[in-house]
């Protein structure tokens, strides 16, 4: 039924992560709703809104990182290209930027 | 306020399924294609970013984005003043007003493929109008064979395809500042200039951005008009995203890079739509009435 | 009024109007005209009219099948986009719930996305299924962006119907669905005429779906117009004429939405 999907382990986990997230903020939002508010952010955001722009950053940062990750090799001097954990990890420093003070 | 009622998820139950059905499950297809290397549906090898990384210095896809981006930008470029000139001389009242609504919508609601179609006949030196009229004016006209002249001709065919559209919504704009407004500026003594650029252009600034985002994102996703007037050619001078994307994926089955490149088009496309909802909600709450009547 | 202004502007309409219809124009001219004419003879109409590419096109299985299936496969489309779109168009104009601002963004960008973006997992999905070169999977795979323009439109024309006429309805003990038939329908039969009309349009342009998911049994006019054009010594006035013929149904209907074009393209491309 679903070979056609051509599952991996790593998208399954990734989309696990994001099905997982949906259902934390519905809870979230069950036990406190949020407030609509005003942050560094141009518009003024509810806490999916911030969510939804931070997952949007975190994936054009990982985007340029792969674009540029080549270069990097000659710009620092590395032995090999940076590994994507790297961007990974700034991405998810980010999107709790933008959670907390969006 | 409206109430709140969470009921009212059982009412857009089907439609989330049926637009789930169509897009979530395709949608985790892209992602599971773009991180590996799919031989035959038995063999696959996970490839991590791979493919990523190869579509981000693709020259070709640089190149087709770099042409999107022109094209996208021109289009804007002639249609918006074009669109707003044609609303302001619109006639506002009576059948006269029926009359130049319709003829002027009708190029939008011409299938995208005859759209192609008339222009492929319109423009051939050979037996169209246009074709034979620059041929007979002493131009080396040829959309077929010159890079230039197929860009232009695409380009012509956009405008004479969307300007409407502009102009129906800078129309609709129009029609919905209060007459009390012309009047304070007719005792003012307000040139005609005038009233455009204090009156006017203001009012107009909500259906203005609507109009400037729908066009960015629809020539975006260009594909069957210069399909079928160039098919993206002569070499690749008319291969903008959307063609680039779907040869790469039916014509030479490249799945993985195929999909890597789908999601990077799906990502440009999600920031954009955030941008036009945005917009959406602040003139929608500022003015109710903007694109509201036709 | 300034005379001189007036006449500027007039000419500036009448100029724009003819650029706007002499494509069409040319077209409709040529799909009277016999081949030999449109390739011999240059003539602003048809010299020696004829009705030979009409003719071609009605009796011609592989023209006039191609018709058809395009119209079974936009039939589909429309009323099922129409039947999934007006409980929720009811639900977002009427009530706010958990998401609701979300979900309604959620289907913007369904609307927004090139279908060449999820044009290689149709191609699986409905090989799958065994859907392949049917109706009912091109039918399905423009509710993607049918079903949100649906809702975009219903939306609007609901969200201007006053809600205390649900109330009083509810009041006076009609149950919802009694009410949302009898009374609420027809109070937006605008908005469900320009919906279906939308939906009809979009789904009838269609090339990049509708030309991968059918082969043969399903083809539609659009793909059996792509194929004649790929093909060597074109039979151009065949050609015209079968471009005449698919403006057509739009060209009709124009004139009724005529007041509603603006509405529906702002909150329908949207």
């Amino acid at each position: 039924m679903f070979e056609w999907m051509a599952w991996t382990l790593p998208v399954a986990v990734f989309f696990c992560a994001i099905v997982a997230m949906l259902v934390a903020m519905t809870v979230w939002e069950l036990k406190s709703p949020t407030v609509l508010r005003r942050g560094f952010l141009p518009i003024a955001t509810t806490r999916g809104d911030r969510l939804f722009i931070g997952l949007l950053a975190a994936a054009y940062v990982n985007l340029a990182f792969v674009a540029v990750s080549e270069r990097m090799v000659g710009w620092f001097g590395l032995e090999e290209e940076p590994s994507i954990w790297l961007s990974f990890f700034a991405s998810m420093a980010l999107l709790a930027l933008i959670m907390r003070k969006g | 306020m409206k109430p709140v009622n969470q009921k009212a998820w059982l009412l857009i139950l089907p439609v989330v399924l049926c637009v789930a059905f169509s897009a979530i499950l395709p949608l985790m297809t892209v992602v599971n294609y773009s991180v590996q290397d799919i031989i035959s549906p038995e063999r696959r090898v996970f490839v991590g970013t791979e493919w990523f990384k190869s579509v981000m210095r693709d020259e070709d896809l640089q190149g087709a984005l770099l042409r999107q981006m022109t094209f996208s930008l021109a289009v804007l470029l002639v249609e918006i003043p074009l669109g707003i000139a044609l609303a302001l001389s619109m006639p506002a009242k009576g059948w006269k007003s029926s009359a130049v609504l319709v003829l002027v919508a009708i190029s939008l609601l011409i299938p995208w493929n005859v759209v192609g179609t008339i222009w492929q006949i319109f423009g051939r030196v050979d037996i169209g109008l246009m074709g034979a009229a620059l041929a007979a004016l002493g131009f080396d006209y040829s959309y077929t064979g010159n890079a230039s002249d197929a860009w232009f001709t695409v380009l012509l065919m956009d405008v004479w395809h969307w300007t409407p559209l502009v102009a129906l919504l800078c129309f609709a704009g129009l029609r919905a500042i209060p007459d009390a407004y012309y009047q304070a500026a007719s005792i003012d003594g307000a040139s005609k200039f005038a009233v455009f650029r204090y009156i006017q252009l203001p009012k107009l600034r909500g259906v203005l951005m609507i109009a400037v985002l729908l066009r960015f994102m629809d020539s975006f996703m260009i594909y069957t008009e210069p399909f079928v007037l160039t098919g993206g050619g002569p070499g690749n001078a008319t291969t903008f995203l959307s063609q680039y994307l779907t040869q790469k994926a039916v014509g030479q089955f490249d799945l993985g890079p195929a999909a890597a490149f789908s999601l990077i088009y799906f990502l440009i496309i999600l920031l954009l739509c955030f941008i036009l909802y945005n917009w959406m909600q602040r003139v929608g709450t500022a003015d109710k009435t903007g694109a509201g009547h036709g | 009024m300034d005379d001189r202004r007036f006449r500027k502007r007039v000419v500036f309409l009448v100029l724009y109007l003819a650029f706007a219809i002499l494509p069409v124009y040319w077209m409709v001219n040529m799909s009277f005209k016999t081949n030999e004419e449109i390739l011999g003879l240059f003539s602003l109409w048809p010299k020696d009219f004829t009705l030979d590419n009409y003719r071609v096109i009605f009796t011609d299985v592989s023209w006039y099948s191609g018709y058809i299936n395009s119209l079974i496969y936009v039939a589909i489309n429309t009323v099922v986009s129409l039947l999934v779109a007006l409980p929720a168009a009811y639900a977002f104009s009427r009530y706010s719930f958990l998401g609701d601002k979300h979900v309604f963004f959620w289907l913007l960008t369904n609307r927004m996305t090139p279908p060449a973006v999820f044009l290689l997992p149709f191609f699986q999905l409905y090989t799958t299924l065994g859907l392949m070169d049917t109706h009912i999977a091109v039918a399905l795979a423009h509710l993607l962006f049918n079903v949100p323009l649906a809702v975009w439109i219903l939306e609007g024309f609901m969200s201007g119907i006053p809600r205390e006429i649900d109330e009083t309805a509810y009041i006076d003990g009609y149950s919802f669905p009694r009410f949302f038939l009898t009374i609420f329908i027809p109070l937006i039969k605008a908005g469900v005429g320009v919906a279906a009309f939308f939906c009809f349009m979009f789904s009838w342009v269609e090339l990049l779906m509708a030309r991968t998911l059918t082969s043969v049994n399903a083809k539609p006019i659009v793909a059996v117009m792509t194929r004649t054009i790929s093909a060597s010594g074109m039979d151009w006035g065949v050609l015209a004429a079968a471009g005449v013929l698919t403006i057509v149904p739009g060209a009709i209907v124009i004139w009724f939405v005529r007041n509603y074009i603006a509405k529906g393209f702002a909150m329908g491309r949207v």
